[in-house]
């Protein structure tokens, strides 16, 4: 779960970690009285948008006064904005960040990220910060640094110094970016993040460092232990059909294709929809009902699916292994009654309990062409589709 | 033979008394899988589907001698259920559960350095030694005995590799389906390993998805190491990059960990990967008669 930059300041301000000051605004109006209240002549209104890229799109304004700062709320407010991360279609912006303005005398980055390969987390920074990092990354890794930390001590004061030597902060203020580092990590872990990206991280000209820019992801599966970041939630940054799914811990990624998929497991999801692509079709959604789930929620995830208006078709691909194939019978028979279901509907059943499960479809009435394989049902509907 | 369970695998249930693991412990049973134990804090002295259920794993071990532990705690407490079976000294501990925090288990594979068990999982389908010993999720009809080793990253996908190698008449000497999260106990080398030393198994499939680099890494050491042919397959060939794709880890991240990546990485290491997953089984099958093994893997 990603939250904005504007929530991730706050929560860095509750740990100590040094921020820049800012207040959220909704309108022009508030985005004036947040100025008044800041202590610098020259005023940041920062797009709140879940993307990065937000500087070179045009989405960060440098206001010199209080009407400089009403003209750019006006602009901004309202605007779709378009960069590298948001796809072609953009996202509407509707908060903004009123933030005082810093004498930036270096950028450099920080993150902590969990490695895979070593299960670890992972400190990383770089004296070129305020980039691309990934560009960094590629054109030149030797200016990346990792620190790999050990859950059982944390970072420790030894690692963050030595990053902050490495990054080339000056000696002077290693010790106010080892504590900002030490701080960030503490964070990491009590907030259950999956990402923490400062970018960039700064030294200003009275000697200070803080995060100009603050990027969280949290792990989706720990966020039952964290209430006050599940608050920090904006629907209005997510697909409204995966916002339902979600309510039925259901797995549900939008896609632009016109063929609803309804898929057990990650794995054959994803292998389905490769499979209707291999057969020229395109899937119009990623939708995995997990291992859990109840006819309700079998219901629930069809509705869904339906509520795509692109969607012509649907296949419900299933292998049942700790799903069982009757409650995926009973949950289709279920939504067919309940919502009108005019498309092509082809049904691959295999696993647990598969012969209960195609008894009850067979037996339902239902308009439902049967599929022997998973090659063989993603055929059909792509034929069906047309 | 086989790899990791067989028929005098001791089997301990972990959460036993819960309605999912109820409905599959009676189906391991079904299948002939000796499970002597079940576990769930404060239900010692009680009976779960005639298994005597303990309210600790070390009263369980020390009372009926269970060697490998299948987990099915829900997702707050599995990461300590793990770190339970890890202290009885199990050979083994399986994780069924899904969605369980990723810091959790990293705490958990740092306390199991240097320790004695093997975890597989989690969020994963579990192990099977066909007509010997069924431990997990997985439906046992559609498993075969013979000499093809499976590892996967994905349970449903293991499920359809399985299913077309019996419906051809090859049979399987283990599957092993390691987990679609990030941070896991038993990783592709480990498995293939074990499989590459196994005398009874003859070739292996290797079931592979997007996200991280487990599949780059399994086919350098293939390419090193493996003796017996290996064929594969990656899910989320067109799955789009930055979304995830429902596992934890299924998610292509500043262009690393894609689909073409790891078929370029195991084509190169002499892999021959299907081009979708319902050829998984025709696939195996043109290779290990490319290596004159058809009638030593077909099961008569």
């Amino acid at each position: 779960m990603n939250i904005h930059e504007y929530q991730g300041k706050e929560l860095l301000r509750q740990y100590g970690v040094a921020v820049s000051y800012g207040t959220v605004a909704f309108s022009p109006e508030e985005a004036v009285k947040a100025a008044k209240e800041l202590s610098t002549d020259v005023v940041v209104v920062k797009a709140q948008i879940h993307a990065g890229g937000r500087g070179k799109a045009g989405g960060v304004k440098i206001a010199k006064n209080l009407d400089e700062v009403r003209t750019y709320a006006k602009e901004l407010l309202g605007k779709v904005l378009v960069t590298h991360q948001t796809g072609p279609e953009g996202k509407e912006i509707k908060r903004l960040l009123i933030e005082e303005g810093s004498d930036i005398k270096k950028e450099y980055y920080v993150g902590l990220v969990l490695d895979r390969q070593t299960s670890r987390v992972t400190l990383m920074g770089s004296e070129e910060g305020g980039v691309d990092i990934e560009e960094v990354s590629e054109n030149t890794p030797e200016k990346i640094f990792k620190e790999v930390i050990d859950p059982v001590i944390g970072l420790t004061g030894f690692q963050a110094r030595r990053m902050a030597f490495n990054m080339n902060i000056p000696p002077k203020l290693v010790n106010k970016a080892a504590k900002f580092m030490l701080g960030l990590y503490t964070v990491f872990i009590e907030k259950d993040a999956s990402i923490v990206e400062i970018n960039p991280l700064v030294e200003t000209g009275d000697g200070n460092i803080l995060a100009l820019d603050a990027k969280f992801d949290f792990d989706e599966n720990a966020l039952y232990r964290h209430k006050d970041i599940v608050e920090l939630r904006d629907f209005d940054e997510e697909d409204s059909k995966e916002i339902e799914a979600s309510k039925y811990d259901l797995s549900y990624i939008s896609l632009d294709g016109n063929i609803g998929c309804m898929v057990n497991g990650a794995g054959l999801a994803m292998a389905t929809m490769d499979t209707i692509n291999y057969y020229g079709g395109t899937p119009a959604n990623f939708l995995d009902v997990g291992g859990g789930a109840t006819a309700e929620k079998v219901t629930e995830a069809f509705k869904i699916i339906l509520s795509d208006k692109n969607v012509k078709g649907i296949f419900v691909n299933i292998f049942g292994g700790i799903m069982k194939c009757d409650i995926i019978a009973e949950g289709v028979i279920q939504a067919a009654k309940e919502v009108s279901l005019d498309v092509p509907l082809v049904v691959r059943l295999e696993g647990t309990n598969v012969e209960i499960g195609k008894k009850l479809l067979n037996e339902s009435g239902l308009n439902i062409v049967a599929a022997g394989t998973m090659a063989d049902g993603a055929k059909q509907i792509v034929e069906l589709v047309g | 033979m086989s790899v990791y369970i067989n028929k005098d695998t001791k089997v301990l249930v972990q959460g036993i008394t819960g309605s999912t693991a109820l409905f599959h412990t009676k189906q391991m049973l079904e299948y002939g899988t000796k499970i002597v134990a079940g576990v769930t804090p404060g239900k010692g002295g009680t009976e779960a589907e005639g298994v005597p259920v303990f309210n600790t794993v070390e009263d369980a071990v020390k009372a009926t001698g269970a060697n490998v532990s299948v987990i099915y705690v829900p997702a707050p407490f599995a990461a300590d259920a793990i770190l339970e079976a890890v202290e009885a000294d199990l050979d083994m501990a399986i994780c069924i559960t899904e969605h369980i925090p990723v810091l959790d288990m990293v705490k958990v594979k740092r306390y199991m350095e240097g320790k004695k068990t093997r975890l597989v999982g989690p969020n994963c389908p579990g192990v099977i030694t066909p007509d010997e010993c069924k431990i997990g999720i997985m439906p046992g009809y559609i498993h075969k005995k013979g000499h093809v080793g499976v590892v996967s990253r994905s349970g449903t996908l293991t499920y359809e590799a399985t299913h077309q190698l019996s419906e051809e008449g090859i049979g399987q000497s283990t599957a092993v389906g390691i987990g679609g999260d990030p941070v896991n106990g038993t990783n592709f080398i480990d498995v293939l390993k074990e499989f590459n030393e196994d005398e009874d198994t003859y070739a292996v499939v290797m079931i592979g998805e997007i996200g991280g680099t487990a599949e780059e890494e399994a086919a350098e050491w293939v390419k090193a190491n493996m003796t017996k042919p290996v064929v594969g397959f990656i899910g989320g060939q067109t799955a789009p990059e930055g979304k995830r794709m429902g596992h934890a880890g299924a998610i292509i991240s500043g262009g690393k960990g894609t689909a073409a990546d790891k078929i370029k990485a195991m084509n190169e290491a002499g892999i021959e990967v299907a081009d979708t997953p319902s050829v998984i089984g025709e696939t195996l099958i043109k290779v290990i008669r490319e290596k004159g093994l058809y009638d030593k893997c077909k099961t008569h």
